[in-house]
């Protein structure tokens, strides 16, 4: 069966690695941004602003390490433009999401167009490449697939690990999930919730950014349109998958991208007989379900969209 | 900082704030144009000749503000009772399909009955559209911002597959577009030579039912109840998963008759570029219009003046014509700040 065949075929294993990157980074982001209590629709632009600001600092001579970390800085700026108005002025979360995902790739655009007025084919940048782990990466299928990745991917495992243990392990990871769970509580320990919840969307919008960042620096070498093309929401549907927890979130980011590249590898195998639009379909289909599947017993963050205001119940 | 309602917004508030709205969105894109090297006031002045400097502009920025109208429309149905509809653009699409395949000559009837027949056709599978995220919700709890969000994609490969399959047009030369649709399924124009056609009337007559539903209607009242406080009115024993239902039928049928209008009135045919964001842009057009569904017409105008100025703009100018939906985007921020500002005190400490 040639259907199988392609699950033990290394390359197979280091798409869905490739894949699975910016989805990590990105839902790590959210995940942040949500166990503080803040829905951050802006994720779809955010990463779409970031994708093009790693990849133009790169094209105007910036080495690749400033590239991630001024998609960092680019997305941090959106994350306090989205937190201001959703915390201290209590705007609605969806509205100002969708606002903001609108203003970062309209922005993103109209910038492309004045860096590079007529160009119908961008550039190309030398993006970051493959670094083998040694003797760690000889392990057939696995050895590719995990040890010989670009260094971004090793630090999208590496954030997981972080975001879980500052999370769950220190007082700041406490803060940040009592200001999603309990604010009130979080107040009567004398921190500011809207401090604390600033923050974490900051922090979380940077990650967006750099997950976007991977798109155009690892995963390709140039930005174009359209090419974060919808893997913001299915980030957001990664957190509800993983139930607000980084390790299980990890664990529905791979899967999607098993699943992702195993559509794309099956487009080749039964291409000619089913339309290659219903295997792109799959995806966000596949998001769909898993949320139908489990969101009966989601336990979502109780204070999630619900903007605090000190002094209130 | 904390925010306290103001017992009585004041009128001057009700119009200072939104006007300082306007205001910061010309700083903003005045920035934004000086750093394209043009000057602001110029670009401003292109713009508004682009939009209403003529009768042709005019006419253009009518045509470009009637799917506006329907997807503004949709998402304000649904904001309303909070169904936060997001996916007016795969809806819109929806409508597109349904006009196509029933006016490609499935249906041999005159234009009298058929265009009746295919609007009404194409409010219920675009309600349809609408209807699994809010089963979905209702019943199992999922969050339909990010289903309808999704949908938009599959909806829109699916558009692809047609075209590219039984759709596709025989005499397309290879092009991913339908055939056109029949005469008799045609809207037509409404000043000869002009693109304007009589979508915008529908629109317009859209537009005053909805207010006539929200305002004046059982249902409306009701659907309002459910936005205000979901919980107080399913104890005010109003069914809250029947009305969202109703909403979501409602809201997915405005948006498809958009889509409806798009291919009937304007482009012929069904293509992938049928709508340019309609859908997302239709979030903006609500909001902007406080989800007034009169208000709703006069936030299209707005907007599609600001598109179309902008690209008649954008060829004299050399500004990008991106700086537009930057101008959209940024007026939906500063306007529900300012609309908030209006109706609360800040007070710091």
């Amino acid at each position: 069966m040639e259907f199988f065949d392609i699950l033990f075929t290394a390359s197979f294993w280091v798409a869905a690695i490739r894949i699975a990157s910016p989805l990590i980074f990105a839902t790590m982001g959210e995940l942040i941004c949500e166990r503080a209590g803040v829905l951050n629709l802006g994720i779809e632009g955010i990463m779409v602003a970031g994708a093009f600001a790693g990849w133009v600092t790169v094209y105007a001579g910036g080495d690749l390490w400033t590239g991630v970390a001024v998609a960092a800085l680019v997305g941090a700026a959106f994350g306090l433009v989205h937190a201001t108005l959703t915390e201290p002025f209590g705007l609605s979360q969806h509205v100002v999401g969708i606002g903001i995902t609108l203003l970062a790739t309209s922005l993103t655009y109209f910038t492309y167009r004045i860096v590079l007025p007529q160009v119908s084919s961008p550039p190309r940048i030398e993006p970051f490449r493959n670094w083998a782990v040694p003797y760690l990466s000889d392990i057939p299928v696995v050895g590719p697939a995990l040890f010989n990745q670009t260094p971004l991917t090793y630090l999208a495992f590496v954030t997981v690990a972080v975001v879980a243990w500052v999370l769950y392990r220190t007082p700041l990871g406490l803060a940040v999930r009592a200001a999603g769970e309990n604010p009130s509580a979080v107040e009567a320990q004398g921190l500011s919730v809207t401090g604390i919840r600033m923050g974490a969307v900051m922090a979380g919008s940077a990650l967006m950014a750099v997950g976007g960042a991977f798109l155009t620096m690892s995963a390709f070498n140039s930005f174009f349109f359209e090419m974060v093309n919808g893997r913001g929401w299915i980030c957001i549907a990664l957190v509800v998958f993983g139930s607000w927890r980084p390790g299980k979130a990890l664990v529905g980011a791979l899967l999607f991208a098993a699943f992702d590249a195993y559509q794309i590898r099956l487009q080749q195998v039964a291409g000619g007989i089913v339309p290659y639009q219903a295997f792109l379909m799959m995806p966000y289909l596949l998001s769909i379900v898993a949320l139908v599947l489990v969101a009966r017993r989601a336990s979502y963050p109780r204070a999630l969209m619900i903007p605090y205001q000190k002094g209130e119940r | 900082m904390r925010l306290e309602p103001k017992p009585r917004p004041s009128k001057i508030a009700l119009i200072l704030y939104p006007l300082g709205a306007v205001a910061a969105t010309l700083l903003i894109a005045s920035l934004l144009v000086m750093a394209a090297g043009a000057s602001p006031l110029s670009v401003f002045g292109l713009v508004i000749k682009g939009a209403a400097g003529s009768q042709f502009a005019l006419l253009e920025t009518l045509t470009r503000a009637t799917p506006l109208i329907f997807t503004g429309l949709a998402v304000a149905v649904a904001f309303r009772a909070r169904l936060w509809n997001i996916g007016a653009e795969a809806q819109l699409y929806v409508g597109g399909i349904v006009t196509v395949v029933l006016g490609t000559g499935l249906l041999p009837l005159p234009a009298p009955i058929l265009i009746p027949v295919i609007m009404l056709a194409t409010i219920l599978a675009g309600g349809l559209v609408l209807l699994g995220p809010a089963i979905l919700k209702t019943r199992f709890g999922v969050d339909e911002v990010v289903t309808t969000l999704l949908l938009n994609f599959v909806v829109l490969l699916f558009v692809s597959m047609l075209l590219e399959g039984v759709l596709k047009d025989p005499m397309g030369l290879g092009w991913p577009q339908s055939q056109m649709v029949s005469t008799d399924a045609r809207l037509p124009r409404i000043v000869e030579g002009r693109r304007l056609h009589y979508g915008f009337v529908i629109a317009l007559v859209a537009a005053f039912a909805v207010w006539f539903v929200m305002k004046k209607t059982a249902l409306g009242y009701e659907m309002r109840a459910v936005g205000v406080n979901a919980e107080a009115a399913r104890f005010a024993g109003i069914p809250v998963n029947a009305v969202l239902m109703k909403t979501a039928l409602i809201s997915g049928g405005l948006a498809a008759l958009g889509g409806f209008s798009e291919v009937a009135g304007l482009k012929g045919n069904l293509t992938l570029d049928l709508s340019s964001g309609f859908g997302y842009t239709g979030i903006v057009v609500a909001m902007l219009a406080m989800l007034n569904p009169l208000g709703v017409v006069a936030a299209a105008i707005f907007v599609a003046g600001i598109f179309v100025g902008a690209d008649a703009m954008s060829r004299a100018a050399g500004v990008p014509s991106y700086i537009a939906e930057v101008m959209v985007a940024t007026a939906l921020l500063t306007m529900v700040t300012a609309i908030m500002l209006s109706r609360y005190k800040v007070r710091w400490r």
